[in-house]
C-alpha cells in the first residue's frame, strides 16, 4: 500500500481547448533502456484469456510492447528494430474477433506485449471476482459456484468525443516531454507517462483510443469551456529588464507549484493496493486499484517502475461514481468474509438496506430471490 | 474629438481589414473550413450593410485574393443599394482590382455571379472591359474554356471573331483554324506532338487521353509551365526521373520561397544552403526595393511552434511568412536579429515543433534594445499563456513610456470565433499578414489598430491608397 510518486517529472504551463485542460510532464533524463511502442489491432473487439478459464471481451484497439535491456544500454523501440520478424502481426480486416492471451505477454527475451488500461481494467473487474468465500444462507446457489461472473462495465472511448480529439491534435508537445494529465473540467482524467520523449512523440494519439469514464464524458460533453491560468506580474516594482526576468521565472514556478500541490491530489495522495504482473529486467510492470472512498476521486492504473521506484510508464483510469461503490460494496464485503448483517453494521445501515444497494449496483443475482423479496417488502413496510 | 460611434467604425474596418488579409476560407490549425466560412461571411455582409463606402475601399488594400472577389461580388450583388456617387467609384475600385487578380480568379468570379442571378447592366459592363483588356483571347479560350464560354453567355457579348465563337461553343465542328493556338488545340485530340505546344494545364488532359507516360510528359512539356507549375511539380518531376522541369528561384516570389524551402527535406536543404539562400536573399532584396538598410536595428521574434504547420490545405504557411518575414527584415535592417521561438539558431533548417514560449523570446528581443520589434506569431502564447501580454504591457508602461522601442505584431492566422486576428495585447498593434511583401504597408496600417487614429485619419488613408491604385491603373491603361 504506497502513493503514487511523480517524481523526476516535471509540470510545463498547461494547454486548454474547451473543457479539455492538458498538462504536459517533462522528464529531465528520459529513461533509455525501456521503450515503448503501440500495436495497432484496428477497431476489433477483442477477446482476452486471463486464466484457464476466465476471460473477457473489449473494444481493444492497441497494445503497448515494452523492449528493455538487462544491462542499463540504450534500447530501440520495438518496430525501429531492423529484424522485421513480428510475430504478432496486425489482423486481416476480416477478422471481427481477436483472441489475446493474457493481458500482458512475452514475445520474446526482452519484449512484453501488454493491453493498454486492460492490465488496470481486469483488475478491478476480478475484484473479488470469485464471489462470497462462506456460504451464507441469503447468497444465491449462482453467486457460490460462479462467484460475480459475468461482470460488465461500461467506458467511452476517446475518439467518440469531439473536445479530446481536438485538444490533442492542437496540443503543441514540449521538447524533452514524456507524459500528460489530461483534466476534463479540471477533473483529473487520466495520467499518461512513458520513458522516452520519442515514445511520447509517437504514442500521443493513442491517448485518443484510451478508454474514458462516465464522468469525463458527461463533463466533455455539459461543461462550459474552462480559463487559461493566465501570468499575472505585479509590475509595481519592476524597475530594468533584469527584473522582469526574474518576475517571469517566479511565474513558471508559481503555476508549477500551483499545479502540482492542488491539481493531481486526489491520485497522488491517496494509498493503492499494488499487485505485480510482470518483471523485465530491472523493471516491475504493476497495477494498483485504490481503496475505494465513495464520493471522492478514484483512480485505477498500471505503472512500470525501475528498480528505484521511479516511474517508467504510468497509464490511469478515473472510475466513475457508480463503478467507485461498486468496488466500494465488494471491499467492504470481502473484509466482513461476505456476511450481510455485519457488513451492515459495518457501513452502519440496516441489512435489508444494504440488499437493495447491493441490488441497484447491480448485483441483485448475487442474492437468493426470497431474501431479496423479503428486503423489498421491508422496505415498503417502512 | 471623434464621436463614439466613428471609434467603434474604425475598429470594425481595421478589423475586416485583417481577415480579409490572412482568411482564405481553407480550413486553419485552429478552426476548420466550416467556421471559417461561417465567421469570414457573416463580416463581409455587416461591413457591407454598415458601411458599404468603407466595404468597397478595403479592395485598395493587400486584401488577399479570396476576399477581393467575395468584396466585388456582393457589391455587384447589391448594385441597387448603391447611390449614383457610390457606383461610380466602386465601379472605378472594382475595375482596378479586377486588373490585378489572376484570371482564373475572375473566371471563377464570373462564374459565382451567374450562379447568384447577378446579371444587371453593371455587371454585364464589368464583364465586358475586363474581357477586352485580356491580351489574348484564343489563349484563354485554350486555357480557361470553360470559364470563358460561361462569362460570354452570362453577360450576351458576342466573341471578337467568328472563329472564336465557334472554339467556344462548338469546338470540332470546324475543320481547321487560322489561329495557330486555336488549331494546335484541334490538332492535340489526334496528334501527341501537337499537345506540347498546348499550357501545361490544357496538355495535362490531353496527355491522360493519349495515355502518355507521366514522366515523358512532365519532361517534354516542362517549357510551356508557368512559373508557379515549375516549382509546384519539381519535387515530383524529379522523383519520376523528369529533369527538365527545374524552377528558376531566383525570379521567384518572396513568400512562395519560403514555402518550396519549407517543403524540402533537411537533408535537401543542406545540400542546396548556398543556393536556397541566395535566393531567399534577393527575393527580399528586391521586396525591400529602396527602403534596404533604412529601418535601423530590427529584432524580430519568429514564432515556429507546432501551430505553424498550419493545416493540410494551408501547409506551413504561417511558418513560411515568418521564414519571409525573417529574410525581409534582414534586407530592410541595419542591424538585424532574428529570434525563434523553439530557440534555434539556423532559419533555413526551421521546422514548424513545440510550444510557443514567446513571452520569454520577446524578453531576450528587448534585451537587445532594439528600435524596431516586430513579432511574427498565430498569438498562440502557451508556455505560459499570457506570458507575452504581461511583458508586453509592463515594457510599454514602466520600462518604456517614451517609446523608444515600437512593437509591432504581425498575425497571420484568422481566428474565426474572435472574428480577428488573434491580438497578444491591447498595448501592441496587431495587422494580419498574408504575404511577406506586404510587410511594409502593414507595419504602417497598424499604426491604426493602436486606437490612437481615428476614423477621419483612416478615411484619408484609404482614400489615398485607392487614389494611388486607380491612378496606376489608369497610367497603365494609357500606355
Amino acid at each position: 500500500m504506497t502513493t503514487l510518486d511523480l517524481t523526476g517529472l516535471t509540470t510545463r504551463p498547461a494547454q486548454v481547448w474547451g473543457a479539455v485542460r492538458l498538462v504536459p510532464l517533462v522528464r529531465d533524463e528520459p529513461v533509455a533502456d525501456l521503450r515503448l511502442r503501440a500495436q495497432l489491432y484496428g477497431g476489433a473487439a477483442g477477446l482476452v484469456q486471463v486464466g484457464p478459464r476466465h476471460g473477457y471481451v473489449s473494444y481493444i484497439p492497441h497494445g503497448f510492447v515494452a523492449t528493455w535491456t538487462g544491462d542499463g544500454t540504450p534500447a530501440a523501440a520495438y518496430g525501429t528494430q531492423l529484424s522485421a520478424s513480428d510475430d504478432d502481426s496486425a489482423p486481416t480486416a476480416v477478422m471481427g474477433l481477436r483472441i489475446h492471451r493474457r493481458t500482458a505477454r512475452r514475445q520474446a527475451g526482452d519484449r512484453l506485449r501488454f493491453l493498454p488500461l486492460h492490465l488496470a481494467l481486469e483488475g478491478y473487474l476480478a475484484l473479488h471476482f470469485g464471489g462470497p468465500s462462506f456460504a451464507w444462507e441469503e447468497w444465491s446457489q449462482r453467486a457460490i459456484r460462479q462467484g460475480l461472473s459475468p461482470r460488465v462495465e461500461e467506458a467511452y472511448v476517446g475518439a467518440e468525443i469531439r473536445e479530446p480529439s481536438d485538444a490533442l491534435r492542437v496540443f503543441e508537445i514540449h521538447p524533452g516531454q514524456c507524459g500528460v494529465l489530461v483534466y476534463v473540467a479540471d477533473a483529473l482524467a487520466a495520467v499518461f507517462v512513458v520513458p522516452h520523449p520519442d515514445d511520447y512523440r509517437t504514442l500521443h494519439p493513442t491517448l485518443l483510443q484510451d478508454l474514458y469514464g462516465e464522468l469525463i464524458h458527461h463533463y466533455v460533453t455539459l461543461m462550459p469551456p474552462v480559463q487559461d491560468f493566465r501570468a499575472r506580474i505585479p509590475d509595481a516594482h519592476i524597475r530594468s529588464l533584469a527584473h522582469l526576468r526574474t518576475a517571469v521565472a517566479e511565474q513558471e514556478d508559481a503555476w508549477a507549484r500551483f499545479h502540482d500541490t492542488t491539481m493531481p491530489t486526489g491520485l497522488l495522495e491517496h494509498t493503492y493496493a499494488w499487485q505485480t504482473v510482470y518483471r523485465m529486467g530491472r523493471f516491475t510492470l504493476s497495477r494498483f486499484l485504490p481503496t475505494f472512498r465513495p464520493k471522492q476521486e478514484n483512480h485505477i492504473g498500471e505503472a512500470i517502475t525501475d528498480d528505484t521506484g521511479r516511474i517508467a510508464y504510468l497509464k490511469t483510469f478515473r472510475l466513475s461514481e457508480n463503478q467507485v461503490r461498486r468496488g466500494h460494496l465488494l471491499s467492504r464485503l470481502a473484509a466482513n468474509n461476505w456476511h450481510l448483517a455485519d457488513t451492515a453494521v459495518d457501513l452502519g445501515i440496516t441489512e435489508a438496506q444494504l440488499g437493495l444497494r447491493l441490488e441497484s449496483a447491480g448485483f441483485g443475482h448475487l442474492l437468493r430471490q426470497d431474501v431479496l423479496d423479503g428486503y423489498r417488502k421491508r422496505r415498503q413496510r417502512f | 474629438m471623434d464621436s463614439y460611434g466613428d471609434l467603434i467604425a474604425a475598429d470594425d474596418v481595421l478589423l475586416f481589414v485583417n481577415a480579409a488579409i490572412t482568411s482564405t476560407g481553407q480550413c486553419e490549425f485552429h478552426s476548420d473550413e466550416g467556421e471559417q466560412w461561417l465567421s469570414l461571411d457573416f463580416l463581409h455582409a455587416y461591413m457591407l450593410g454598415n458601411y458599404r463606402d468603407l466595404y468597397a475601399a478595403v479592395l485598395a488594400l493587400d486584401i488577399n485574393d479570396h476576399n477581393a472577389a467575395l468584396v466585388i461580388r456582393h457589391l455587384l450583388e447589391t448594385a441597387g443599394e448603391a447611390t449614383a456617387d457610390q457606383r461610380r467609384s466602386e465601379g472605378r475600385l472594382i475595375a482596378c482590382r479586377l486588373a490585378t487578380l489572376p484570371p482564373q480568379r475572375v473566371y471563377g468570379l464570373f462564374g459565382a455571379l451567374r450562379r447568384a442571378g447577378v446579371n444587371n447592366r453593371r455587371t454585364r459592363a464589368i464583364m465586358r472591359d475586363w474581357l477586352s483588356t485580356r491580351p489574348d483571347l484564343a489563349f484563354d479560350a485554350v486555357k480557361y474554356r470553360s470559364g470563358l464560354k460561361r462569362a460570354l453567355r452570362h453577360a450576351h457579348l458576342v466573341p471578337a471573331t467568328e472563329e472564336l465563337g465557334t472554339f467556344v461553343f462548338a469546338p470540332l465542328t470546324r475543320k481547321h483554324y487560322a489561329t495557330p493556338l486555336l488549331e494546335t488545340w484541334r490538332r492535340a485530340h489526334y496528334e501527341q506532338a501537337a499537345l506540347y505546344e498546348l499550357p501545361y494545364t490544357a496538355a495535362e488532359g490531353f496527355a491522360a487521353k493519349h495515355g502518355i507516360p507521366r514522366d515523358v510528359f512532365l519532361e517534354r512539356i516542362a517549357p510551356r509551365m508557368t512559373r508557379q507549375e515549375t516549382l509546384r511539380l519539381q519535387e515530383s518531376a524529379h522523383k519520376r526521373g523528369a529533369t527538365a522541369v527545374r524552377a528558376d528561384l531566383a525570379g521567384m516570389p518572396l513568400t512562395r520561397l519560403a514555402t518550396y524551402v519549407l517543403s524540402l527535406s533537411v537533408e535537401d536543404r543542406l545540400r542546396q544552403r548556398a543556393e536556397l539562400t541566395r535566393a531567399l536573399e534577393s527575393a527580399a532584396d528586391r521586396v525591400a526595393g529602396s527602403h534596404r538598410r533604412s529601418w535601423g536595428k530590427v529584432t524580430a521574434v519568429l514564432d515556429d511552434s507546432f501551430s505553424t504547420f498550419g493545416s493540410v490545405h494551408k501547409r506551413r504557411r504561417p511558418l513560411a511568412v515568418a521564414l519571409a518575414c525573417h529574410y525581409l527584415l534582414a534586407a530592410l535592417a541595419d542591424d538585424y536579429t532574428g529570434l525563434w521561438t523553439s530557440g534555434r539558431t539556423d532559419a533555413l533548417l526551421t521546422r514548424p515543433h513545440g510550444p510557443t514560449p514567446l513571452g520569454r523570446r520577446i524578453l531576450d528581443a528587448l534585451d537587445i534594445a532594439p528600435s524596431r520589434l516586430v513579432i511574427v506569431s498565430d498569438g498562440w502564447d502557451n508556455a505560459p499563456p499570457g506570458l507575452a501580454a504581461e511583458v508586453l504591457r509592463i515594457w510599454r508602461t514602466r520600462l518604456d513610456p517614451e517609446r523608444r522601442t515600437s512593437v509591432v505584431h504581425l498575425n497571420p492566422v484568422y481566428d474565426a470565433a474572435d472574428f480577428d486576428v488573434r491580438r497578444l495585447s491591447p498595448t501592441v498593434p496587431t495587422a494580419g499578414i498574408r504575404d511577406a511583401e506586404d510587410l511594409p504597408a502593414l507595419v504602417e496600417l497598424a499604426q491604426f489598430a493602436e486606437g490612437r487614429t481615428g476614423l477621419a485619419e483612416l478615411t484619408t488613408y484609404l482614400d489615398t491608397r485607392a487614389a494611388r491604385m486607380t491612378g496606376d491603373h489608369d497610367q497603365e491603361r494609357a500606355r
